[in-house]
């Protein structure tokens, strides 16, 4: 018996700010710089909006799609991040009594740079199977950090993505899922560090293409197919060069890959980031169409899915809790001193 | 003064490029055996070691490095004395001259000459903060100038006295970009055209992101011997004919002229003497292009066009392969690469190859005669070889 996607839903905060606005405050050629990135805007939490918000959104949404799944079946969720509002304390659990799945069931956080919320996808494959629980809620989200001026400031974006998995009600079921890990010291935070460090262009081809890559080849060779046994293909996206890159290394072409590169209009939301790029492609797929999704985590790690979307995806209500394409299109644009004081990096009195 | 002449009977060099998996012990372990193979000598024959390195202290911290290096190398058995030469972005240019003198004067028969950088260990601003070191630092940089920047006011300075152009500049990098093409080690094997370079963002007005060498790791290696004896290991030894090593200002405004560096025309003019050789007889040179501007300034100071013409020669292609004087044909430090102490070594290597008629794709016809040129700093130094077939 196979695991897989039960009902999904995503949150994108609606606010935007721009490269060139950025850039504009640094000094920098923003646009040119945007350009180079392939990203033309990047989504901004509000000033009261933080991964425990997003992922509630994210987890409501999942579950207005697919009314017929209880909540109080979610026997597990499992929130991914590398922005959680506490450093002790789940936001698993608040995201739990939000959707009231709460109390007979279990909540973790999980940490894993950008695949934190693909870990707990695949955390709640096993548990589902092993019939620990009925269902699983996988959640990735973030309210990414880039230090001010650094390069990741025009990237680093928000967005939550919630999966329900199990075993019966499939929209979409995940035949083979690997992953690929090693030690690899290419972006870090450390306790109490308000930015991440990276090392520049060591995040790519050591770190972002060794890893996808290799998790990709892998999960080619678990599930026999090649990539056009696919109709859509999706990576993890920490800019639109790398994915796009990665995708046309392994044999994909821009249609496979168009539907889930999301990263383009709304940045990278760390967690979320291949997770939203699947919730864009569940919103359009068919049944049978068949999905390749890596993701990748800084530190490092990248994890495959090879997904086929089944009949149960027509009997969900998939414009229920807004589509992808609505969240993202939807955009307020702002300006440098509204963005620096939505993202607390302006010092308060008593703040 | 009698001395001994001296032989260059092997070369080895990395891979130029971010080589994230390999360690500063790597590279100069590597670059330093291929050398030994190549010349055919064992441990017990190398009689000493000279290591031109800028900065492992500051970029790997680590010094101590040539005895470090010999000991990788598996010359701990022989407990070798071992040289590290410091001098900016000439360590190595410079080592290459200690082991010779030390070879001139019969001290030793049979020395290693290395040169190695390991800069990619650390961040982009931090690695040219490093570079910016060998400036004057209580006069230049902690006021703010960078590298680039120093840089960039002498090409400014050339345009305005010589009618340099931006394009002349861009042409300079097209150039060693082609060489660079043709060089299997180097760090950027991809032609550029005049448009990218000169459409690249502004790193410190005139000078582009193209305009600058890159940040890079690597080694090389060379194996010097008492010309006398090099026979008895290749049937090519390339002789070093000459040696002209001079030192300037260290921070450029305290200058005679920013267009020209004066360390470059009397260690050119010293080499020359020494080897009883003219600028003419140079077919074949390797200068420093740590910018482009730097390339220009070379080829005027070096004589081979007159002063204020560099940027103009380039442009019509007298300085391109098999023209009229082929500089740099590795690449260059713009597209070879820019392992800063490296770079001495890396040259002498280029020349020798060509010297000896293994430059490949890349091969210039009928060169007898090869220069090398290096700078350390912003021109505070400088080294000028000569090296001849010896055959």
């Amino acid at each position: 018996m196979k695991a897989g996607i039960v009902t999904y839903g995503a949150y994108v905060p609606r606010y935007r700010i721009t490269p060139k606005e950025i850039g504009a405050v640094w000094g920098v050629d923003g646009e040119a710089m945007g350009k180079g990135l392939n990203i033309r805007a990047k989504s901004v939490p509000g000033p009261d909006e933080d991964v425990i918000t997003m992922s509630v959104e994210a987890a409501r949404n999942a579950l207005k799609k697919a009314p017929g799944i209880s909540p109080k079946d979610v026997g597990a969720i499992y929130v991914g991040s590398e922005s959680h509002p506490y450093a002790v304390k789940p936001s698993a659990t608040i995201v739990a009594e939000a959707i009231e799945a709460s109390p007979v069931m279990t909540a973790a956080d999980y940490e894993f740079a950008c695949k934190a919320g693909t870990a707990a996808i695949q955390t709640t494959m096993g548990l589902t199977l092993s019939d620990m629980y009925k269902y699983g809620m996988a959640v990735g989200a973030d309210t990414s950090q880039g230090a001010p001026g650094d390069a990741l400031e025009y990237s680093a974006s928000a967005g939550a993505a919630a999966f329900v998995i199990g075993k019966d009600h499939l929209i979409a079921s995940i035949n083979h899922t690997i992953s690929y890990t090693t030690d690899m010291p290419d972006f870090w935070r450390r306790e109490g560090q308000a930015y991440p460090s990276h090392g520049g262009r060591f995040t790519g081809e050591p770190a972002y293409f060794k890893h996808v890559l290799s998790c990709a080849g892998l999960l080619f060779k678990r599930a026999g197919t090649s990539p056009e046994d696919y109709d859509y293909a999706v990576f993890h996206q920490p800019n639109g060069k790398f994915p796009l890159r990665a995708g046309k290394t392994l044999g994909f072409n821009d249609k496979q890959m168009d539907t889930g590169m999301l990263v383009r209009e709304i940045g990278n939301t760390y967690s979320g980031a291949i997770m939203v790029g699947l919730c864009a492609i569940l919103d359009l797929a068919k049944p049978g169409q068949r999905i390749f999704a890596v993701g990748y985590g800084s530190g490092a790690g990248s994890d495959g899915f090879d997904i086929t979307v089944t009949e149960g995806i027509e009997a969900i209500d998939r414009k229920a809790g807004r589509t992808m394409r609505e969240m993202v299109e939807e955009g307020k644009f702002l300006d440098y001193a509204t963005y620096a004081k939505f993202r607390g990096k302006i010092r308060m009195r008593g703040g | 003064m009698n001395v001994r002449r001296v032989s260059i009977i092997g070369v080895g060099e990395t891979q130029f490029g971010e080589l994230w998996e390999k360690s500063f012990r790597d590279l100069g372990i590597e670059a330093g055996l291929r050398a030994m193979q190549e010349a055919k000598i064992a441990a017990e024959n190398v009689d000493a070691l000279y290591l031109g390195n800028m900065s492992a202290g500051k970029f790997i911290d680590q010094e101590h490095v040539a005895a470090l290096v010999a000991d990788y190398s598996g010359l701990v058995d022989q407990h070798l004395p071992t040289v590290r030469v410091e001098g900016g972005g000439a360590c190595s240019a410079i080592a290459l001259h200690q082991a010779a003198m030390s070879i001139a004067s019969g001290v030793h028969d049979i020395v290693i000459v290395g040169g190695a950088e390991k800069m990619t260990d650390v961040g982009d601003v931090e690695a040219n903060a490093i570079l910016s070191s060998t400036t004057d630092q209580e006069w230049e940089s902690v006021f703010g100038a960078t590298f680039a920047g120093l840089y960039a006011m002498m090409a400014r300075r050339h345009m305005f006295e010589h009618g340099t152009t931006r394009e002349q500049l861009a042409a300079v990098a097209v150039k060693n970009h082609r060489n660079g093409s043709m060089n299997p080690n180097a760090q950027f094997q991809k032609e550029i055209t005049l448009e990218t370079v000169l459409q690249a963002p502004r790193v410190a007005e005139p000078l582009g992101v193209f305009d600058c060498a890159p940040l890079s790791d690597g080694a090389a290696a060379l194996v010097l011997c008492s010309a006398e004896k090099a026979r008895k290991f290749t049937d090519t030894p390339i002789n070093l004919i000459g040696t002209g090593h001079a030192t300037d200002f260290l921070a450029v405004h305290d200058r005679r002229d920013i267009t020209t560096m004066d360390a470059s025309v009397i260690a050119g003019k010293r080499a020359f003497h020494a080897a009883g050789k003219t600028p003419n007889d140079v077919k074949v040179a390797e200068v420093h292009d740590n910018f482009t501007i730097t390339e220009i300034m070379a080829i005027e100071d070096l004589r081979f066009v007159p002063k204020g013409k560099g940027g103009y020669a380039t442009e019509d292609g007298e300085t391109a392969l098999n023209a009229r004087i082929s500089v740099n044909t590795s690449g260059g430090l713009k597209a070879r690469g820019y392992p800063v102490g490296a770079t001495g070594v890396a040259q002498a290597v280029e020349i020798v190859r060509q010297l000896r008629g293994e430059g490949g794709r890349r091969q210039v016809s009928g060169a007898e005669v090869g220069l090398t040129h290096t700078l350390g700093g912003t021109g505070g130094t400088a080294v000028v070889h000569l090296f001849e077939r010896g055959d």
